[in-house]
């Protein structure tokens, strides 16, 4: 994978530049998802892309949640039936304490859906190289194309300079 | 997502490469108190290993507790620190809940003692186990014996929600700080480089990790809370199952969560302050954030008092001999001292310096807080104790003394509890980075109240007293 990027020292320029981007997207022969923004904090502001975000983990943690339930109902019954304690005039599952073992596997079930599913759609863990700036860090704001068109990639360097960028370089995964 | 607007009290007024160059700063120097305080902590804890070998290896007689009292220091130390353990995410889960802006410089100290408190208190019934290595037996798995829990015991309910909490508490804790551990790997080189990069987990602050780790605390911040509650009403059942007098209440569900809330806010006081001494994090940590989390702990001061009247009216109005034996045992017996000295730690002490505004200062709420750990200790002993001691069948009474290894096992857990959050400072940015800087960006409220006004064509006198958001 090829990139340009600029570093941006505030949100304003960095807002500006990914507005010229998308802008221009067709005259600079911009893939589709191939503009990238990198920030040390969460950008909420509009005009980020921010608010174009989704996700189904909402939906998803429900679900574990349930079938962590239904693991919990599962095992409470099952071993209670496995290893039957006769209690005089007690039904052999107890209702009480199996609900206790449900509701602190669905607990489970939906604190664990929730971290799997933010580790998968996040793409987290990546230790392979990708594009990246250790200035992101350093408070920069990162706006770059990846896998830009050869002919474009002056220009596209062009307008991230002029909308801002304190810095503009090229990343080369290879 | 909506704005939210920042009190003047709570606004950190710091440049981010100084907020960064400050709460790095503990990661980066270590300075010469960080091991002695180490040392110092080993060398105190140490004895409690050595005493704990001793019990496993010569049996439990070495322990204090014989027939009729089974349940000592080791289940007062259990309720306790799980009380603690209510400070980090139960206030932090809230305050994200309601999106309390002041919160940011305090969630990652909270949530830091809810998982050492968590995994110290987890500890304490194995310890009481007599035999520990036989622990995984609470476990429920397939065995060739064929035997399989008795899920209709209270202990095996406490695995299970120690196991959610602790499970739960450990991503709320540890989900926020990939980025702040993004930070560090960027700065740091050599070996310390390489374990930083595998912590980030690739971290790079794209739009789509943003929001996938906002999306997730926020759902996380909601799952926490009825857990946090689970908790500390199971650990009450473990009494409240039981026939023995004082302890088989209904109150005792609601009775243990508001004294493991009380309890986990003074031990979050305790830790900020000492945390704000020694780290210097004077600009982070202000006096606005010790006055409110004061103010909490003055509302649950109060509200252990409502409990404990209400737990013991109905014990004195209903006058059974067993239940009066024990409760006298406590109020004006052998155990009085102790329970009168929970009652001035826990309120009587407390309850004027954090009601007085004037006192309600750092080194006030320090010194409520202080007490009330102390005092909700005695609460815990005091409720696991005197009833044992006076069961319904006279023959069956006895008394209790601690011995030194249940005492030293004490010590050294709780030197292991703070050994681990003085790890952890140094380890991992105590003041969640990414936050603060993110919290820069809120304006004061009059400022954003003045903005909007002037939008909207409405003059209003910039010099007036800014509000309170």
């Amino acid at each position: 994978m090829n990139a340009i990027y600029g570093l941006f020292p505030d949100t304003n320029s960095a807002r500006r530049a990914l507005a010229a981007l998308r802008e221009e997207s067709s005259r600079l022969r911009i893939k589709p998802g191939a503009i990238v923004l990198m920030s040390s904090e969460p950008l909420e502001e509009e005009g980020f892309g921010w608010e174009k975000q989704r996700t189904y983990m909402p939906w998803l943690t429900p679900l574990g949640a349930l079938l962590g339930g239904a693991a919990g109902y599962a095992l409470a019954a099952f071993t209670q039936r496995v290893y039957p304690l006769p209690t005089g005039g007690m039904p052999l599952i107890a209702m009480y304490p199996s609900g206790i073992i449900m509701y602190e596997l669905t607990m489970f079930g939906a604190i664990f859906t929730t971290i799997v599913t933010l580790l998968i759609s996040a793409r987290l863990p990546f230790y392979g190289k990708r594009l990246y700036d250790p200035e992101v860090t350093n408070g920069k704001i990162l706006v770059g194309v990846a896998d830009p068109d050869r002919e474009c990639s002056g220009e596209i360097g062009q307008h991230l300079q002029s909308e801002g960028a304190e810095q503009v370089r090229e990343f080369s995964s290879e | 997502m909506a704005t939210t607007s920042i009190a003047p009290e709570y606004a950190i007024d710091i440049k981010p490469d100084q907020i960064r160059q400050d709460l790095l700063r503990p990661i980066f120097q270590t300075s010469r108190r960080f091991y002695v305080l180490v040392f110092f902590l080993v060398a105190i804890g140490l004895p409690g290993i050595f005493l704990y070998a001793n019990q496993m290896s010569e049996g439990m007689g070495v322990a204090g507790i014989t027939r009729p009292i089974f349940w000592g220091i080791y289940i007062a130390n259990f309720v306790f620190w799980i009380g603690i353990s209510h400070a980090g995410t139960l206030i932090s889960a809230i305050l994200r809940l309601v999106n309390a802006t002041w919160r940011r410089p305090v969630t990652r100290c909270a949530e830091a003692i809810t998982v050492f408190a968590l995994a110290i208190g987890a500890q304490y019934p194995i310890i009481h186990l007599g035999r520990s290595w036989l622990f995984f037996w609470l476990m429920p798995y397939p065995s060739e014996r064929g035997i399989w829990p008795n899920f209709r015991s209270p202990l095996c309910w406490d695995f299970f929600a120690i196991s959610t909490y602790l499970t739960g508490s450990t991503a709320f804790l540890l989900l926020p700080i990939i980025p702040d551990w993004a930070v560090v790997r960027d700065r740091a080189s050599g070996f310390r480089k390489r374990i930083y990069t595998i912590l980030a987990l690739g971290w790079r602050g794209t739009p789509r990790e943003w929001h996938r780790l906002e999306v997730a605390m926020r759902i996380m911040a909601v799952a926490i809370l009825p857990v946090a509650i689970s908790v500390h009403t199971i650990v009450s059942w473990d009494f409240a199952m039981a026939p023995v007098p004082m302890w088989h209440s209904t109150v005792f569900g609601p009775y243990f969560v508001a004294g493991a809330i009380f309890s986990g806010i003074a031990a979050l006081i305790v830790a900020m302050g000492i945390l704000r001494k020694a780290l210097h994090l004077e600009e982070y940590l202000k006096p606005s954030h010790f006055s409110n989390l004061g103010k909490l702990l003055l509302v649950m001061s109060l509200l252990w008092v409502y409990f404990i009247f209400a737990e013991r009216l109905t014990v004195w109005y209903g006058n059974q001999p067993a239940e009066m034996a024990a409760f006298w045992s406590i109020q004006r017996g052998r155990f009085a001292g102790l329970f009168w000295t929970m009652v001035s730690c826990n309120f009587l002490i407390p309850f004027p310096i954090l009601a007085i505004k004037k006192l309600r200062t750092i080194t006030g709420t320090m010194i409520a807080s202080s007490t009330v750990v102390v005092g909700m200790w005695l609460e815990r002993f005091l409720i696991v104790v005197p009833p044992l001691e006076h069961k319904y069948l006279p023959y069956e009474w006895g008394t209790y003394h601690p011995s030194v290894t249940e005492i030293g096992i004490a010590i050294g857990t709780l030197c292991g509890m703070i050994l681990l959050y003085v790890l952890f400072a140094k380890l991992v940015p105590i003041i969640s980075i990414w936050e603060l800087k993110g919290g820069q960006h809120k304006k004061p409220f009059a400022e954003q109240a003045l903005s909007a006004a002037s939008r909207s064509g409405v003059h209003l006198d910039s010099t007036l007293p800014s509000t309170n958001s």
